[in-house]
């Protein structure tokens, strides 16, 4: 039987641990993708002749050939590049639309119900409109990752702005605080924890739609090599060593937004929003969702 | 104080009771900004002689021949037909196994790199996999569709066993609960509303895979029709004909799950307006 | 006394109503009244009278729906740094160290000035040694410390407190009210401060406002004619308290 639902606080799960199981609360996390290892090794190798798929060492043979011909580069840039340039548009756009779509009640009012219509439009389907404005290539790729990007953002801001506490706000006005200074002095410091939360959810979205984009639209990136792998020469092996790899740039990006959000300076807001997996509650609407394109 | 005129923007609300949007407020705002949008739109296509960008007429004219030819039904058909199949797989497999991993904290520790590793790779490059697994066909949409919606639904069933307070537990053990009963009786419903939230967004995200799924590996769908109708012919008005209809179903879906969420047997647990 | 001060806030048939769902609820029932210069006075009533409502308008927070309040005879309309309203503990800004929450505003003065004033008003509310600390490692008392110094550092002419001492324990409830004195005999300011807490009101207050239930009316003013520090034990202390028991409507045994 597991044990009970904790709600302990990582000091008293300290304080519980003995060196043993110091020791093997650390490998776990471990074990865990160590036992996918050996189960995907095990399923293929019992596969017999005709299998396709690779198996883990083959994989990893992958990832150097790719290392050796200069293309792991070549591709992981790529894609980072897009990635950081549509993620910027969508932050520079979409955290000031949010804002003042927050702020003024009846502009959220008039423009959210169009972003609801607007957001479940996968990126992808706005391929064929990007290539008839900007052509294939980057440029289109971009503006995909920017319109996958600038939902989120653009619905955090607002969701932020409208959970800044009215005491806070009624306080500062109380002291003589008007317009840009109350955005400046009160509004953007409370809203920033959860904003960061967002802006970390929505970098995950960036990651995922540049490379269903690459599938398309591009000729480089990992999104192309998986796909272009697959086209050339039944390369499963590379196929996989994409995916790999894209998981692995995720979690990095994942990790270096983390970052941002401890820094010493902020902490004072993530009490509860520290491992937040899902955006905090929209103020109006019970959870907020966020959804994850392809 | 009502004096004065009112250059102040719009402040967030004194205490709730102080103004209640009235039905019009909120139906009326939205509904103005998309005419006048749309009449931007249209001002627009006739000021740049565009022979390619279609005007919003042409959209609704296009519209109407899909319905017509009877393409319309069946196109949003088969969508919906996917994301019902993968998404209720994910739905079956993911609840029990974010509740397993929600109270066995050793097993998530375990499982949790697994889960964080898989899920920043977009299900579309699980495309060349699923098609070695599945061959060229509905299966293997329909796989990306449950991969897409397995991980949001786990994670948020997970975090919503882990979060129940040990209080409730406590009590329910207090009154004599066996471990199946204390499940079904405390442990589910008190994780039901986050668990809820994850079903909402693993639907959205549902619906965003099946459509992008459909412009790379089957040839039926409304995300076929986006790619199909700029590629044999340039039919840019049926494009964006899909377009509003796959964000209108999009929508609809959202607010499907909201109205679930509304039932009040779990309205509790979110701030229900 | 303060009797003879001149008066600070004047409240002209103030009434308000809210209009939900179509129906009006009356909050708030012609009130007249007069706060002098350097008064303590609280509004007293049970939960959901308006007094809270009426505190807003007071502040400019709120606009009435008839009636008027003006202060040293200019009308009120809007919030203003001269008049602090100091809300629960929760109105202190979490993301500003408890220096910079005092020092929020006051920003446009000169450093050293502003150094000093903000080292005055932590000194002033007790809070020496905790100036880099952030809210969230206070307790409720002292974040309730840290906001009415920050509303003292401005040097307002009038404080609005809305049930300052509500969400703390009974005991730093009691220690809280001391400082309140303490401070408000140091800084001589004009005090309004609402209370649901018929004890809090008689040992604080110069005058107790006495609401009814809604919509809220003014039952009675209760002068308290106690020299501070008052001895909640004496005979006087008591008949006062148990007049406003008995306005109010409620036994004296439980």
């Amino acid at each position: 039987m597991g044990r009970p639902v904790r709600t302990d606080s990582p000091s008293s799960e300290g304080r519980r641990a003995r060196p043993g199981r110091a020791l093997a609360r650390r490998l776990l996390p471990l074990s865990g993708i160590a036992v996918l290892i050996l189960l995907w090794d095990v399923a293929l190798s019992t596969a017999g002749g005709h299998r396709l798929l690779p198996r883990p060492f083959e994989v990893v043979r992958a990832i150097g050939e790719l290392t050796q011909k200069g293309f792991l580069v070549k591709h992981v840039v790529a894609s980072l590049f897009r990635v950081t340039w549509g993620y910027l548009a969508a932050v520079a756009v979409g955290v000031p639309l949010g804002i003042v779509l927050g702020w003024y009640r009846r502009g959220g009012m008039a423009v959210a119900p169009l972003l609801e219509i607007l957001r479940p439009i996968s990126p992808l389907a706005w391929i064929p409109l990007a290539i008839l404005w900007f052509g294939v290539g980057d440029v289109s790729a971009v503006f995909i990752i920017f319109l996958g990007s600038l939902f989120p953002i653009t619905l955090t801001a607002m969701n932020a702005v409208r959970g800044v506490e009215l005491v806070h706000v009624n306080a500062a006005r109380n002291f003589g605080l008007r317009g840009p200074a109350l955005l400046r002095r009160v509004i953007y410091p409370a809203i920033l924890p959860q904003l960061l939360v967002g802006l970390r959810l929505a970098l995950g979205i960036a990651w995922l739609v540049v490379v269903a984009a690459e599938m398309i639209a591009v000729s480089s990136g990992l999104g192309f090599l998986i796909i272009d792998a697959r086209n050339a020469g039944n390369r499963y092996d590379l196929v996989v060593a994409g995916m790999v790899l894209i998981g692995a740039i995720g979690i990095a990006l994942d990790a270096l937004m983390r970052g941002l959000e401890r820094s010493k300076a902020l902490a004072w807001g993530y009490t509860a929003i520290a491992s937040a997996e899902e955006p905090p509650p929209d103020p109006g609407r019970g959870a907020a969702p966020a959804p994850a394109a392809p | 104080m009502s004096t004065t005129p009112d250059t102040r923007p719009d402040v967030p609300d004194p205490p709730p009771e102080e103004k209640r949007r009235s039905w019009a407020e909120t139906l009326l705002l939205p509904t103005l900004t998309a005419a006048a949008l749309v009449a931007v739109w249209h001002a627009a296509v006739v000021l740049s002689h565009t022979d390619v960008f279609p005007s919003p007429a042409a959209v609704v004219r296009g519209l109407g021949e899909l319905a017509r030819k009877g393409v319309l039904l069946s196109y949003v058909g088969d969508s919906l037909a996917r994301v019902a199949a993968g998404y209720t797989l994910a739905l079956v497999l993911g609840i029990p196994v974010g509740i397993a991993l929600g109270w066995y904290s050793a097993a998530a520790r375990a499982i949790n790199p697994v889960i964080q590793f898989l899920r920043p790779i977009s299900p579309l490059a699980w495309i060349p996999v699923a098609i070695v697994l599945f061959g060229v066909n509905n299966a293997a949409a329909i796989f990306l569709i449950f991969l897409a919606s397995f991980f949001p639904i786990v994670v948020a069933t997970m975090n919503g066993v882990r979060n129940v307070p040990a209080m409730y537990v406590h009590a329910g053990r207090n009154f004599g609960l066996s471990t199946p009963a204390l499940f079904s009786r405390v442990i589910f419903p008190a994780a039901l509303p986050r668990v809820l939230s994850g079903l909402r967004v693993a639907l959205g995200v549902a619906w965003l895979v099946v459509v992008a799924a459909e412009m790379i590996a089957v040839n039926s769908g409304l995300g076929y029709l986006v790619i199909d109708s700029r590629n044999a012919g340039k039919r840019y008005d049926l494009v964006i004909a899909a377009m509003l209809l796959i964000g209108i179903i999009g929508l609809l879906l959202n607010l499907l799950v909201g109205q679930v969420e509304r039932l009040r047997a779990v309205r509790w647990g979110f701030h229900v307006r | 006394m303060t009797k003879n001060a001149p008066v600070k806030v004047r409240v002209r048939g103030l009434s308000k109503a809210f209009h939900t769902n179509g129906h009006e609820v009356r909050v708030l029932e012609d009130i007249d009244l007069d706060v002098h210069d350097g008064e303590l006075v609280c509004i007293l009533g049970p939960s959901g009278c308006g007094k809270s409502t009426l505190l807003n308008i007071v502040g400019g927070f709120l606009s009435a729906s008839s009636g008027e309040v003006t202060i040293d005879g200019a009308p009120v309309r809007d919030p203003d740094p001269r008049r602090i309203f100091v809300f629960q503990e929760r109105g202190v800004f979490p993301w500003l160290t408890v220096e910079g929450n005092i020092g929020f505003g006051i920003s446009g003065l000169a450093p050293a000035e502003k150094a000093a004033r903000i080292a005055h008003y932590v000194r002033l509310v007790g809070l020496e040694g905790f100036e880099n600390a952030y809210p969230q490692e206070l307790s409720g008392g002292m974040k309730q410390r840290v906001e009415v110094a920050r509303a003292l550092a401005v040097n307002p002419d009038v404080l609005y407190l809305d049930e300052p001492f509500g969400a703390l324990d009974s005991i730093t409830r009691l220690v809280m009210r001391g400082e309140l004195l303490r401070i408000w005999e140091a800084e001589k300011k004009t005090i309004l401060f609402v209370t649901h807490d018929i004890d809090e009101s008689v040992q604080l207050a110069d005058r107790v406002v006495v609401l009814s239930a809604r919509p809220g009316s003014i039952r009675r003013i209760v002068d308290i004619d106690l020299p501070h520090p008052r001895d909640l034990s004496s005979p006087r202390y008591l008949a006062l308290r148990d007049s406003i028991l008995e306005e109010i409507g409620l036994a004296h045994k439980v």
